[in-house]
């Protein structure tokens, strides 16, 4: 049976980790690592842009791989998720403990934190009872130096059983080292002998006991000592995944019940019940890895972390907390807002170039109106509006937010707001999506990987909606400039325009936190999940890889999707302008349709229309309703606000048309690229399909309350 | 002398203490042993949110928050 095993592992490797391997010249090293030790940054520095993303199968993880080159050999790197330690239940610990377990990379690389080595070990020991081709890298050099921590890190290898090298990743130090180590581990030319956790000795009895049993069934397809460990412990999760992987039910085999069953019993009678024995095992491993820090970690000062500390005391202090945090997210929302317009401009400029151009070229061939029309009016012309207006925002937030998460200082924001989204039984970390939700909708949801359990996520996911992405705040901010902010004298314009904003914020974040709440009440019930969030050094950011990473991951990435679905929008919205029956166009004959329902929430047929023409990006949707006022067939854009309201107040609107328009920009379905990212990461049409819903019914509400509470006391 | 036990939310900024009894089930308890918080630990409370809760503990050299409900499960003796 131990050989069926061998022979599928490398089918093993293609299909459930996705992973494949070109020639036999190729070796597979896992990359493993507590969160924010610098792993990615050690994956980056050594693959560069050999690399590509994509998901664990069937799970919403991340799975990166990348290549490099050392010498003669070519190394497939992947990066598994980081994990704490091997024994938890979260998806990322399954599928990082599958991968090393079961993947059977050729080597694992443990990537450590110099600064906090103690902690770090615990995985490390963890991995080395799994498989004894393992090297240590110990990373952030550079901060434990200036921090006054050293550490030995020959006596460290020594201990361990394995190579350890010290590494500071971000300067290319102790890189080459570390790829020649893993060059001979995986070529055979260093020996190990892994150091193995010796646990109580009557835990070390049972094992002895069964141990010899689980070897006879299993062979050499997988470490035996840590097979017996985990039938006595029970780990569910891990023995369904055992079971896969050898092909058989090990757990339901009858020699091993009876086995397990007694050793059991000795573990019990001895004073070890199931609850005591992870206590027990884990006990041990802290302990090791205690003892060989106080053999090999010197702290030269024992204060080495007062600096954060004293950053920490402002910037999570009861007094400036709050306010810093505000200021700090509104310089991002600004820098991008205004940044962007000189870009977007300039981008608008020689697209639309092209697009004369490309009508120069549609006469020259002598094709005929409809065909000009369908390809170059609808279908490029909406794809140049969505990536001049897009692009620039995202290349210039995603580096601003990057930076923040770069510096450390993200997990402090999640730090701060944690009550709030407390008691709307949500997760901390969820302020962080938000936040991220304001540059991105689709970022923000994908950001909400972060959030480990599962009800958690999902509320983060339906609600990242209610805060207004950057497609959104350009159409925000030019109403409540005509209507609000013109409602005063004009020497309180922007003063009150500004106010309109910030209130459409603060009603967003509101109303993320009572829909959170809400949700948890219904149909997402349950009880907070347990909440440890690590608070990390400070770090020096690098500004060169942040730009690289965050147009790389987040802005291409978003721009391609939104690309996806602007291009069959911009063929629809063409056709229903220009395609005329009876007398109107299929856009005024859909307006009249919405008109009655539209006219109930405030709005009118157009402007409803807009919205839902609107779904590949919300940066449309003001184009769209200039179009339609204008009867002009294709999506346009008016030079000046004044020229913008004059047209608007032509066409009936009223300060009750727009703040309702703002609240039904605020509150309605998510984009085409949310919805799409939506799909993706809950792998549910349902879920989907709640997340168009609840802030689509959520706006509807408030549109129609607020509208019929105007119209019934009259001030209109 | 010896110093009665506490729960860790009642544990003062400022005032280090060792881990006497983790009283968490399930998860939320694998979760506390990941992070190192097995029976005598060293455990200092650093800092408050704005809002009062979550709290920064000093926990083998990393700074972890945790919710008071979390923190509550864990008994302190003071040093």
């Amino acid at each position: 049976m131990g050989c069926t095993c061998q022979s599928t592992g490398v089918n093993v490797l293609k299909e459930t980790f996705n992973v494949s391997r070109n020639s036999d010249n190729e070796f597979v090293i896992a990359l493993a690592g507590n969160p924010n030790v610098g792993k990615s940054t050690v994956f980056n520095s050594l693959t560069g842009l050999n690399q590509h993303t994509g998901n664990w199968p069937g799970k919403t993880v991340t799975n990166a791989q990348g290549y490099y080159k050392h010498r003669d050999k070519d190394f497939i790197l992947v990066d598994i998720p980081g994990t704490y330690s091997l024994m938890s239940n979260s998806v990322e610990e399954e599928v990082a403990r599958d991968f090393v377990c079961f993947g059977k990379p050729d080597a694992t690389v443990v990537v450590t934190d110099a600064t906090c080595l103690e902690r770090n070990l615990n995985l490390v020991l963890q991995t080395l009872e799994i498989t004894d081709k393992v090297v240590v890298c110990v990373n952030l050099m550079d901060e434990a130096k200036r921090k006054k921590i050293s550490i030995d890190i020959d006596g460290l290898s020594k201990r361990l059983g394995v190579p350890a090298i010290g590494t500071s990743a971000r300067n290319n130090k102790g890189l080459n080292d570390l790829m020649e180590t893993v060059y001979k581990i995986t070529n055979k030319q260093a020996n190990t002998s892994p150091l193995k956790v010796k646990y109580d000795d009557i835990i070390e009895k049972a094992i002895e006991y069964l141990e010899p049993y689980v070897k006879g069934i299993v062979g050499n397809t997988i470490n035996s000592r840590w097979v017996t460990l985990k039938l006595l412990d029970g780990d569910k999760t891990l023995l369904s995944s055992l079971n896969d992987f050898l092909g058989f039910k090990l757990n339901e085999n009858e020699i091993i019940i009876s086995k397990l069953k007694y050793a059991r019993k000795f573990l019990v009678d001895n004073g070890i019940n199931p609850d005591a024995f992870r206590d027990n095992v884990v006990s041990s491993i802290v302990h090791t890895a205690e003892n060989i820090c106080n053999h090999v970690v010197k702290l030269e000062n024992k204060k080495y972390n007062a600096t954060d500390r004293r950053i920490d005391s402002i910037l999570t202090s009861k007094l400036f907390g709050i306010p810093i945090m505000i200021v700090l997210l509104g310089l991002v929302f600004w820098l991008t807002i205004t940044g962007a317009n000189y870009p977007s401009e300039i981008i608008a400029r020689f697209l639309f170039w092209i697009e004369d151009r490309l009508t120069d070229f549609f006469m020259w061939i002598g094709s005929p109106a409809w065909l000009h029309g369908v390809l170059v009016l609808g279908i490029y012309r909406t794809l140049a509006w969505v990536v001049s207006v897009m692009l620039p925002p995202m290349a210039i937030f995603f580096p601003l937010f990057t930076l923040l998460e770069d510096l450390g200082y993200l997990p402090r924001v999640a730090f701060n707001l944690d009550n709030f989204f407390k008691k709307a039984c949500a997760h901390g970390k969820q302020a962080l999506t938000m936040c991220m939700g304001f540059g991105c909708n689709a970022a923000g949801v994908i950001g909400c990987r972060i959030i480990d359990s599962p009800r958690e996520r999902l509320i983060a996911i339906i609600t990242n909606n209610f805060v207004p992405c950057n497609g959104r705040f350009p159409t925000l901010i030019a109403i409540s400039t005509i209507f609000i902010g013109s409602a005063v004298s004009s020497a309180y314009h922007s003063l009150v325009s500004t106010i309109a904003m910030i209130c459409v914020i603060v009603l967003g974040v509101a109303m993320t936190l009572l829909m959170s709440r809400i949700l948890s009440k219904t149909i997402l019930k349950g009880l907070p999940s347990s909440f440890a969030l690590e608070l990390p050094p400070y770090r020096k950011p690098q500004i060169g890889r942040i730009i690289v990473r965050s147009i790389l991951d987040r802005t291409l990435f978003v721009l391609t999707r939104a690309i996806s679905v602007a291009a069959p929008a911009g063929l629809i919205i063409w056709l229903m302008a220009n395609i005329q029956v009876g007398n109107m166009s299929l856009l005024s004959h859909g307006a009249n349709f919405l008109q009655p329902f539209a006219n109930l929430i405030g709005l009118d047929g157009y402007i409803l229309m807009a919205f839902i023409l609107g779904l590949p990006a919300n940066e449309i949707v003001v184009p769209i309703i200039i179009m339609s006022y204008t009867a002009t067939g294709n999506i346009l854009e008016l030079s000046s606000l004044e020229e913008l309201r004059n047209l608007l107040v032509s066409h009936g609107w009223t300060y009750l048309t727009a703040v309702c328009v703002m609240l039904f920009s605020l509150m309605h379905f998510p984009c085409g690229t949310t919805l799409l990212t939506i799909r993706k990461e809950t792998q549910s049409i349902k879920w989907t399909l709640i997340s168009f819903l609840v802030p689509t019914i959520t706006g509807i509400v408030i549109c129609f309350i607020v509208t019929q509470t105007v119209r019934l006391i009259s001030l209109i | 002398m010896k110093s009665k036990v506490i729960p860790l939310n009642l544990l003062p900024i400022g005032s280090a203490a060792r881990v006497k009894e983790l009283t968490a089930d399930g998860s939320t308890r694998r979760r506390m042993l990941d992070l190192g918080l097995i029976i005598d630990t060293q455990v200092e409370a650093m800092q408050k949110s704005p809002s009062g809760d979550p709290t920064a503990y000093q926990i083998r050299g990393a700074v972890i928050a945790l919710r008071s409900e979390e923190a509550s499960k864990i008994f302190v003796e003071e040093n």
